[in-house]
Formats: structure tokens, sequence, C-alpha cells
């Protein structure tokens, strides 16, 4: 069974990868089995300087999902060096995915040219969802021409792989992720999570602190697998999808989207060892739909 | 952490809106109490966090109060069911500093894990006085099993419909070496500002893993940021921020 993809050139055993955010830096993963069996895996999103993220409660359960609002806690960039990075070489050996955000340009490109020179580090996954605090607190990740002013402010500080992460929350996901492809990007990957809410019955009040959060698992994966095939269809380069995927079969799906990989968010903290789990599964699951070699079935839905 | 698979051996009411499940399955991953369990309900995608009441290594007991949708479907499960559990969670408490009286405070369904300590503590030889603090009569539950540990306990309740009327605040010892509490914050503050002594306490809050990995769980203390899931749910009380 051929289970093996190319990502920007980088070979992976295997199209499955932890997304940022809901792996930490693997150490928490590590201890329960060997994480090396990954494609590879996208760290917690990482910023210049150190954040301890939104007040609590930051967590929200939906039918089928969850609503998340950590806003991003994480150690700054300098201290991921330092101190993440190194523990991480002694658990996982092959290239990681360094997912970094800003709030402005010059903070994307300075975390950016610094990870990429560390060895560990594959590919880096640029997350424009965030806020740009000098552009009125939109979103980078909302208007093509801030999301290849980003793309391109990257490129021109880094040698590795660029992959730029986009947010759903669009009315026109094809635009934005040709503004990043004609910017240079090496590679897309998405969905972010979605906007949403919940309102706690007993106080009347949202039960997000930051009323708000982004919503994942399971009850995004059609949105997903829509907006994987649209752009997909759109660009050439690569595409990693994501968003709601919690089994092999989903997986698959996602690759006949049109994903040369694929990212595996919430199930991780559902159930630890999904990851692993659906990598096992793959085999007997490419065997049953008659799949001998993953690479290609990618985009075969187009 | 440990991923088990434990049976319902018993679920049964033991006070208002208050049940006890016992649950039968290797549990030898539990080792401090304070710690919690994590648990996949059918029909719902988050875990539920509950503490350790009581357990070995063949099994354990929990206490919930139904506040919800999961914790009603709880109520449902009958002996025979099958349940995912994430196990010996979180970072219970340390007995090490108790001294040789230590003083017990536990409000409404933070009373659990203030069993288990108490039992570990009885265990090691020391004296736990136990304070534990309801609304009304219908809500009481655990005083025997605590006496019949050897602890000395008094129950408040807010109505006075049953023990002494007040707070666990207003019945303190005269003597006590150290305190532990879990109950809602406002009371773990009541305690925190009238205890002589330092100590211990339990937090809660909203978990999207229950094992660290999310950042879902963070609080602000004054030894840095501390994930509630992993770090906690037991921090000392120089560490906690009252706000
Ligand atoms: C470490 C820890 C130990 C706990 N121990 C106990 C215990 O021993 N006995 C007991 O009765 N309760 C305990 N709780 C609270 C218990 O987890 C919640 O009451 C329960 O999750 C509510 O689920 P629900 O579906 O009925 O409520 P819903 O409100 O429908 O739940 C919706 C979501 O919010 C979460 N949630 C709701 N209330 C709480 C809360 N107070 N704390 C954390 N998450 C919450 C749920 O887990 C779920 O993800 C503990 C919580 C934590 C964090
Ligand atoms: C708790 C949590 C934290 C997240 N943090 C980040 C982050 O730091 N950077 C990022 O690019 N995406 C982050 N995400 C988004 C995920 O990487 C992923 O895009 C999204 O959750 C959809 O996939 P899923 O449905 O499989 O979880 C986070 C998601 C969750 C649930
Ligand atoms: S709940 Fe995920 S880190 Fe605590």
């Amino acid at each position: 069974m051929g289970t093996k993809v190319t990502l920007c050139g980088i070979e992976l055993d295997n199209p499955v990868i932890p997304a940022s955010g809901t792996f930490g830096y693997g150490y928490e993963f590590a201890e329960l089995y060997d994480i090396n069996c990954l494609g590879s895996f996208s760290f917690k999103g990482t910023t210049k300087e150190p954040r301890f993220g939104n007040p609590t409660p930051r967590i929200a359960e939906t039918p089928s999902g969850m609503i998340n609002s950590v806003g991003l806690q994480n150690p700054g960039v300098e201290k991921v060096i330092s101190e993440e990075l190194p523990k991480l070489k002694k658990v996982f050996y092959k290239p990681v995915m360094a997912n970094v955000s800003g709030f402005s340009v010059d903070e994307y490109v300075y975390t950016c040219s610094l990870l990429d020179k560390e060895e560990q580090v594959g590919w880096l996954e640029v997350n424009i969802s965030c806020p740009n605090v000098h552009g009125g607190g939109m979103s980078f990740g909302t208007d093509p021409k801030a999301a290849g002013e980003v793309t391109r402010a990257v490129k021109s500080v880094c040698r590795k792989p660029v992959i730029i992460k986009l947010t759903p929350n669009v009315t026109d996901i094809v635009s934005i992720a040709k503004a990043c492809e004609e910017s240079g990007a090496d590679g897309i990957s998405l969905i972010n999570t979605l906007l949403g809410m919940r309102i706690d019955l007993n106080s009347g009040r949202p039960v997000i602190a930051m009323n708000t959060g982004g919503l994942s698992g399971p009850a995004v994966f059609p949105v997903a697998l829509r907006m994987v095939y649209e752009v997909s269809r759109a660009v050439k380069i690569p595409v990693v999808g994501m968003g709601g995927v919690f089994s092999a079969e989903d997986v698959i799906e996602m690759m006949m989207a049109g994903a040369t990989a694929v990212e595996v968010g919430t199930a991780n903290l559902i159930q630890p060892y999904a990851s692993r789990d659906i990598i096992s599964s793959l085999p007997a699951v490419m065997e049953r739909y008659g799949i001998t070699d993953l690479a290609e079935i990618v985009g075969i839905a187009h | 952490m440990e991923q088990v698979t434990l049976n319902v051996m018993d679920n049964r009411p033991i006070a208002r809106s208050v049940w006890q499940m016992t649950l039968m399955g290797p549990c030898s991953a539990v080792k401090e109490p304070g710690q919690f369990v994590d648990i996949k309900l059918e029909g719902f995608i988050l875990r539920r966090p509950f503490a350790v009441c009581d357990w070995n290594t063949m099994g354990m007991t929990i206490i919930y109060k139904v506040v919800g949708k999961g914790t009603d479907k709880m109520t449902e499960l009958l002996p025979g069911c099958q349940l995912d559990c994430l196990i010996g969670l979180g970072n219970g408490f340390d007995t090490a500093p108790s001294g040789e009286a230590p003083l017990l405070i536990g409000g409404g369904v933070g009373t659990p894990p203030i069993y288990a300590l108490a039992k570990k503590l009885v265990s090691e030889g020391k004296k736990p006085q136990v304070i534990l603090g309801f609304k009304n009569i219908q809500d009481v539950f655990y005083e025997n099993e605590f006496r019949e540990l050897g602890c000395e306990v008094t129950v408040t309740t807010s109505d006075g419909s049953y023990g002494i009327k007040g707070h666990v605040n207003d019945v303190f010892p005269e003597y006590y070496t150290y305190y532990y509490t879990c109950g809602s914050m406002s009371l773990m503050k009541t305690v925190h500002e009238t205890a002589k002594t330092e100590g211990q306490l339990s937090l809660e809050e909203r978990m999207g893993c229950g094992f660290g990995a999310c950042m879902g769980c963070s609080v602000k203390t004054h030894s840095g940021y501390k994930r509630v899931c992993k770090d906690g749910p037991v921090l000392t009380s120089s560490e906690v921020i009252f706000d």
C-alpha cells in the first residue's frame, strides 16, 4: 500500500499531520505513543512576543463540534526556539511544520525568518486568520491584498516552503488563495476555524469569555471539504486539507477533493490516539476502496 | 494518563440532583486524590471531567451533579454500560505539607475529591477535620462516609435546614495545621481569606482535551500561567489569583 506523499518537495511517510493548536509541541502525545508514525505535525501557533491568550472560558461544546478562543497562547518565538524545539528533537526526528501568527506584516516576517533557520523546521505554515492591528483589526486572511502582502514579505525572508493557512470566514476563498499563489506561496492549507458562539441558558450570557470563538470538529467537515475542492481546482500549488477529519475515510475524502496532505485537529483532543489510529487504519480502508497509492487519488473528484 | 474502558457497576441518586456512579476496570493509573477522570458520553463531542471520589486498582467512584445535557444523560447509564475514560488526569493534592491536623473543606459537589484526600490522610495517620457546606438539607451527602473514615465532620447549610446555619468559614476550628478545599470559586476565596495557614485548592475550568494539549483551560497564577487540567486542578493558595 502506498501511503507516501510529497508536500512542497518533502516526502511524508503518510499524509496525516496533527493540526496546529491541537498537538502542543508534541510531548503530551509523545508520552502516549511514538509520534514518529506521523507524516509530520504542525506545532502551536507561534508569535513574536509571548502571549497569555484570552480569558476563560475558552471552550464551548456544539453539536458535533467545539468552539475555542484560546487566543494564540504561546511562549513567543525565542522561547520556542531555545526551549521547545530542543525538547521536541528528542521525541520527533522528522521535519516539523512551524505554524506562525502575527498582528502585523513585520511580526510575521520576524517570526518566520527565525524559524526558517531551524534545522527541524520543514515548512512554515503561516496562519493569516489573525487581526491586522495596522489594518483596522480586519483579519489578513479576509482581504486578497493583505494576504498577498504577508505572503510576499514572508517569502522574501524564507528559504523553506511557505504554506499559507486560510480562514474560511470569507465570501470568496478562491480569490484569497489565488492572491497567495500569485505572491509566491508554495502551498495553501485550509480551513482554520469558523466563527461561532454559544449562550449559557442559566446566565443568558455567551459561554465563551470573548463572546465568540472558532468552530472546529466534524460539524465543519463538509464546509472544509467544499473549500478544499474549490481552492485546489483553482491553484497549481499543493493544498493541505483540514476541518473535522476524524477517520481514515475522512482523510481519503479530503484527498479526493484535492488535498495533498491532511491535518487532523479536534480529533486529537477527544481521542488522544486519533492521529496514530487514523494512520494505522489507512491501509485497510484504502484496500476497501481499491486504492493502492494515496498520491494517485489527490483531486480525482475534480 | 491512560485510556481505559470502565464498566458501570452502580449508578444511583444520593442527594437532590446528585448521583454516585461506581465504575469497575483497570484504575492503577490513578495516583493521587484530586485527580480526575474524563468520560466520553455517546452523542457528545467533548469528554466530561469528574473528580475521583474513591478508587483502588480495580475501580473508582465518582459523584456528579445533574447540571446539563451530559450529566442528565449519565443518569440513564445502567449497570453493564461501558465507558471510554481517560484516567489519572491532573495534578492532585499533595499530603506532604498537611501537618497532623489538616482542615478539609468541601462545598457542594466539590466534596468528592475531598473524600479521596481524607482517606489518604487518615491512612497516613493524620487527623483531618472536615467541613462540608451545602445550601439545603436535600443537598447533603457523604457526612457519614467521612465519619466512618474517623474524621470529625461539621456540616453547614446556608438556610439552616441541616447542621449549622451559615457558611463553611463560620465554623473553622481553633487549631488546624493546613487546609485543602474544593468548591465554587467564591467558597474557596472565602476559605482562603478566613484561613490562618497555607493550603491547596482544586480549580474548575471548561476543558477541550483534559490532558494539556489545547490550552483551553489556562489560568493566570502568581507563578505564571497554569493549565488547570495538567498543572492543576490542584494549585497552592500562594499561586491562585482571586479576583
Ligand atoms: C477537574 C474537574 C473536576 C470536576 N469534578 C466534578 C465532580 O466531582 N462532580 C461534579 O458534579 N462535577 C464536577 N465537575 C464539573 C463537571 O465537569 C460539569 O458539571 C459537567 O461537565 C457538566 O456537563 P453537562 O453536559 O451536564 O453540562 P453542559 O452545560 O451541557 O455542558 C456543556 C459543556 O460545558 C462543560 N461544562 C459545563 N459546566 C462545567 C463546569 N462546571 N466545569 C467544567 N466544565 C463544564 C461540559 O463539560 C461540556 O463540555 C468537574 C469539573 C472539572 C473541570
Ligand atoms: C484548541 C484549538 C487551538 C487552535 N490553535 C490554532 C493555532 O494556534 N494556529 C492555527 O493556525 N490554527 C489553530 N487551530 C485551528 C486548527 O489547526 C484547525 O485549522 C481547525 O481546528 C480545523 O480542524 P479540525 O476540525 O480538525 O480541528 C486551533 C484549533 C483548536 C481546536
Ligand atoms: S483542557 Fe486542553 S490544555 Fe487543559
